[in-house]
């Protein structure tokens, strides 16, 4: 089987969130099919500047190509266009122009894309909300697998996305939170999706005696890990602890680990560490009392899967529904809303023994269950053949029709945020549905009789009833605005 | 903070966010809910009840315009009287003014003029009045003023203080607290020192017409009397491994069991899963205690 990985950064060195997942996916799945990563010439996440040659290289034994960026990001543009369609009425040249303000605008990328669309079994698209991805699964929509890495943000909302999810071959999932979101939002329940997430490159005997002694690093302490941001609650986080330092005088500190956008507080019992090797890293969280994790928007937090694999409790921020889910389906961790319930949650982590060391082994064994490699590799195989058994038999899917030059200009559309203030949040309490849990071979007789079926008994049952695709055309005509 | 129970592995994560969010809620006690303080907030009642709420640079707007009101001008005033529209600093003029009067009475009516406009100079001359008075008692405004954001100022810092005082000093305790009984807990659930509590001096054996444990005695001298019992007792047992001894001839088994009165007093709290019933460990007639002679003898 060969399959291409399409993805808007791809290195070694390159951590973004989405980023790492990919080149974990790319050679995991290098073991059992042939992957060649598909990528820009951008390291910088911000501006998309060109920084790396374009062409041809290998990166740990995956063949990866390159294509330049046409154009870097204005960070202005960007702005301003965000907050048009976020907030305002707008057109889908609006949406339009957006993702190509977002970047990164790789044109050639695309265009390899469609001419080569028959070297692939399939293409994994990872991060939907970049132009490569919209472009690209439009361009080989009979073998387009989206990875959407959706947050709760408007950008999910848009209504130019809706025809992607609902048009794309197959969907791996991160979180049951990000599923009940994307489907919400384009009521692609039909679509074949699986609720994956990604497993990480754990070591098997971290050293925290090594990170304490290399860091000067002595008593309890919560950890925090990766980029320190406001858009990642940081901000919340400092100001929740500062207080909880002050009340409890005695305790435990607080170590930071990634690079800071953010001003760091100077304070006694916050220590900021930079970015650290992969090793220190593991060792750091290992070395912990706890992980904290303060973001409000994850679609899957790789750091809290690596705490559990470590055995270690999570605090997080309860008003992210994916971490929230996590932490009750895990029994792993515990989450807070406001101060009060920060203070009494860390109290509880930090003073209660047994409770700190119950929930981190129910941390252990939910990321063995779940996010092993095994199991990731499994759900990925599982979806490959399924998708190669429809394709046996006769099923294809097509992209709905693109609107025509006036009807993309038209003013119409609600803006994202409100939209997406529509959606129902929380955790996802249903978290298997059925169709995930039947075996393989027969889902390929249920695709192949679904078809039939629709057409057979749609006309006759109520709108409610017909099924999500209905649900989602009736949402569609919901997302243009009765102002015009 | 009072400590969660956590006895299982089940550990259900909002159970325990339900308990912390009425612990949470016990803490604030039943004075408002969050939604009610919200509702107070939008009515900003908090301008006027909250001591906090004064703007620290109230003072300084104060006197800076007490020094504007000070380097402005005082208002004008005049004095009008019923000839004044008639005068003149040259006689001639003053004299032909009043010869035309009966004339200019045909236009229009003067008299009515003048007497308006000295009602008004009286008005204003009572305003100035008013002016000068209230310039006095703003000078005590502002001193009462700049006493009070003082002695408010002073009062927000030491409630803070207080508060915080009282915040460190209950966190100490709570966390003492579950100190000690985590540490009750490590040593409760520890195999090895279960091992050794159930492997410790059991009651010794006593004459059943003794009675009940530590019937007749003070805790102290039960003390010292299972002390010498224990001790006793050791004797006995290494005379039986020389060999000497047989079952039977150290006297009754049955016999046991008063002593332990003062050993189960320090466990009597032990409340171990592996140990639901502490007095069958205790009791030396229990044929699993190892402390019962008999398992003894047989071992």
């Amino acid at each position: 089987m060969k399959l291409a990985i399409v993805v808007q950064r791809y290195g070694a060195d390159i951590n973004g969130g989405a980023e790492l997942h990919a080149r974990y996916i790319a050679e995991r799945l290098a073991r059992h099919a042939q992957v060649e990563v598909l990528t820009t010439c951008a390291a910088d996440y911000v501006t998309w500047k060109n920084s790396l040659p374009a062409g041809e290289e290998t990166v740990n034994g995956i063949r990866v190509r390159r294509f330049r960026v046409s154009r870097e990001r204005s960070p202005i543009e960007f702005g301003r266009r965000s907050a048009h369609v976020f907030e305002r009425p707008h057109s889908l040249a609006d949406e339009l122009a957006w993702l190509r303000s977002e970047g990164p605008t790789s044109p050639a990328l695309v265009r390899y894309l469609s001419r080569h669309a028959d070297d692939w079994d399939f293409v994994l698209f990872v991060s939907y909300r970049y132009y490569h991805a919209w472009h690209g699964a439009r361009a080989v929509a009979s073998k387009a697998i989206l990875v959407p890495t959706a947050e709760r943000d408007p950008a999910v909302a848009l209504p130019m996305f809706g025809p992607v999810f609902r048009g794309v071959r197959g969907i791996m999932y991160n979180s049951f939170e990000e599923r009940a979101l994307i489907q919400a939002v384009s009521a692609n329940a039909d679509i074949p999706g699986v609720v994956v997430g990604v497993g990480s490159e754990v070591p098997e005997r971290p050293v925290p005696r090594r990170f304490r002694q290399k860091h000067n690093i002595s008593g309890p302490f919560a950890i925090y890990v990766g980029r320190i941001d406001e858009n990642k609650g940081c901000a919340e986080l400092f100001s929740h602890f500062q207080q909880y330092a002050r009340t409890f005088t005695d305790g435990l500190s607080l170590v930071l680990i990634g690079n800071a956008l953010l001003p760091v507080p100077s304070h006694p019992r916050i220590r900021h560490l930079g970015f650290l090797p992969d090793e220190d890293k593991f060792d750091a969280i290992a070395a912990a009392d706890l992980l904290v994790m303060p973001s409000y928007y994850e679609s899957l937090s790789m750091v809290a899967l690596e705490a559990w694999a470590l055995g270690k409790p999570v605090l997080a921020n309860g008003k992210c529904d994916v971490l929230r889910g996590q932490c009750i389906r895990s029994s792993a961790g515990l989450y807070y809303e406001s101060y009060a319930e920060f203070a009494e949650a860390t109290y509880a982590l930090e003073a209660s023994g047994p409770l700190n060391s119950v929930l981190g082994s129910n941390g252990r064994e939910y990321f063995r269950q779940h996010y092993s490699w095994p199991v990731i590799e499994r759900k990925y195989l599982e979806m490959l053949e399924r998708l190669t058994h429809e394709n046996q038999a006769g099923v294809s899917r097509r992209l709905e029709p693109w609107p025509g030059w006036l009807a993309r200009r038209r003013q119409d559309l609600r803006p994202a945020r409100e939209i997406l203030a529509a959606v129902p949040s929380g955790p996802a309490t249903n978290a298997q549905p059925a169709r995930e849990s039947r075996a393989p071979e027969l889902r390929a007789q249920d695709v192949r009789s679904s078809n039939e079926e629709r057409s057979a008994n749609a006309p006759r049952r109520p709108p409610e009833a017909r099924g999500p695709r209905h649900q989602g055309r009736r949402w569609h005509r919901s997302t243009r605005s009765s102002r015009h | 903070m009072s400590d969660f129970q956590i006895r299982s592995d089940g550990v259900d994560v909002e159970q325990i966010m339900r308990q912390i969010r009425s612990r949470i809620r016990e803490k604030r006690g039943a004075d408002y809910t969050e939604q009610e303080i919200r509702e107070l907030a939008t009515a900003k009642l908090e301008k006027f009840l909250d001591p906090s709420g004064v703007r620290s640079d109230l003072l300084e707007h104060f006197r800076r315009a007490h020094a504007a009101q000070q380097t402005s001008d005082p208002p004008m005033n005049y004095v009008f009287e019923d000839t004044t529209l008639f005068e003149s600093p040259r006689p001639a003029l003053r004299f032909i003014r009043n010869l035309l009067k009966p004339v200019l009475r045909l236009f229009f009516n003067y008299n009515r003029l003048s007497h308006v406009l000295h009602q008004q100079v009286i008005a204003n001359t009572q305003l100035h009045g008013h002016e000068a008075r209230r310039k006095t008692l703003d000078a005590l405004y502002y001193e009462v003023m700049h006493n009070l954001v003082l002695e408010t100022t002073r009062l927000g810092i030491e409630v803070t203080n207080l508060r915080m005082r009282l915040e460190s000093i209950s966190s100490r305790l709570d966390f003492d607290e579950r100190r000690a009984r985590a540490l009750e807990g490590v040593v409760q659930y520890r195999p090895g020192v279960i091992a050794a509590a159930s492997q410790q001096p059991a009651p010794s054996p006593q004459p059943s017409a003794q009675g009940q444990p530590g019937q007749g005695q003070q805790p102290g001298q039960a003390a010292d009397a299972g002390l010498a019992e224990r001790r006793s007792r050791r004797r006995r047992r290494r005379g039986r491994r020389r060999g000497q001894g047989h079952a039977g001839s150290q006297g009754s088994p049955g016999s046991l069991g008063s002593q332990g009165s003062s050993g189960s007093q320090g466990s009597s709290n032990f409340e171990s899963p592996e140990n639901p019933n502490p007095e069958n460990q205790e009791n030396p007639e229990n044929p699993e205690n190892p402390e019962n002679p008999e398992n003894d003898e047989v071992s």
